[in-house]
């Protein structure tokens, strides 16, 4: 799905790569947990969904050849997280809807969910119980 | 036995809690990775083990610094500090176990899955620690180029 219809789908605006809106991102992964999308996340061009707004964000973004940014809730990063984004070349857009609706919409629209690598948590008995 | 040659060495130092600069170590190493060109691959797992480590440096380390060592067939990367130490590393590399602050929760990070994302991206992973003296971690990353 190209950026530009992100942005369509969910009201949002280009925070920085208003240039790049024909890229295309492959899939989707929402989290606030930098974490999880750390240790998760295993495609590359994703488009990370998230509510945290940290320099850490973008970086994490950046060591994993991901897609794009889209803030939600209506959060923006501090000026100089997003003047690094500018330096690394990976858009950020932003948008008011919170992550469900965010989600629901881009799902919705055929954005698939990125895959997702097994974790040994994954075989924890616990999960079964009531 | 075959020996590889070293094709480049860089030291960063790393400073507890600089939340601002947590993690421009590793998009350093990764554009220094990329400029040497390495597989997107390698470079893309030295990338988030690098992260990781530079992570629990800055959260749980009193300092300590990274070094990263590209050679013709691994990229090493070898994260040590002087303290605190870990007193059951066992326990501390099990998936979801934490000992993360909440400041360091609010930040997205501490979910106990640092150790084992760090050791799944390694071909080869070792931790050292002792309490009052501090922790050495090393992970190494073949290039899948052969050497001979």
């Amino acid at each position: 799905m190209k950026l530009r219809d992100v942005a369509r789908l969910v009201e949002a605006e280009f925070v920085t790569g208003a240039d790049q809106a024909d890229r295309e991102v492959t899939r989707a992964f929402a989290a606030d947990l930098l974490s999880d999308v750390l240790a998760m996340v295993q495609d590359e061009g994703v488009l990370l969904i998230t509510g945290m707004t940290t320099p850490q964000v973008v970086r994490v973004a950046e060591v994993m050849s991901m897609g794009a940014v889209l803030f939600v809730r209506g959060k923006l990063p501090a000026t100089a997280t997003i003047e690094y984004a500018i330096g690394t070349g990976i858009p950020l857009l932003a948008t008011r809807r919170i992550m469900f609706d965010t989600c629901g919409i881009l799902y919705q629209a055929g954005l698939k969910a990125a895959q997702r690598k097994s974790m040994p948590l994954d075989h924890a008995p616990d999960l079964s119980r009531p | 036995m075959p020996r590889t040659s070293l094709v480049l060495k860089r030291i960063y130092p790393v400073a507890p809690r600089d939340l601002e600069r947590a993690g421009t170590v590793s998009t350093a190493v990764r554009r220094e990775l990329l400029d040497l060109g390495v597989g997107a691959d390698v470079v893309r797992r030295a990338s988030i083990i690098c992260f990781e480590g530079e992570m629990n440096l800055v959260l749980y380390s009193t300092g300590g610094r990274v070094i990263l060592l590209v050679e013709d067939d691994r990229v090493e990367l070898l994260f040590s500090d002087h303290g605190p130490g870990i007193a059951d590393v066992e326990l501390a590399s099990q998936p979801g176990y934490s000992t993360a602050p909440d400041w360091a929760r609010e930040l997205g990070f501490g979910a106990g899955l640092g150790i084992t994302n760090m050791e799944q991206n390694s071909d080869l992973f070792k931790i050292r620690s002792r309490v009052g003296k501090g922790t050495v971690v090393r992970a190494t990353i073949l290039r899948g180029i052969p050497f001979f």
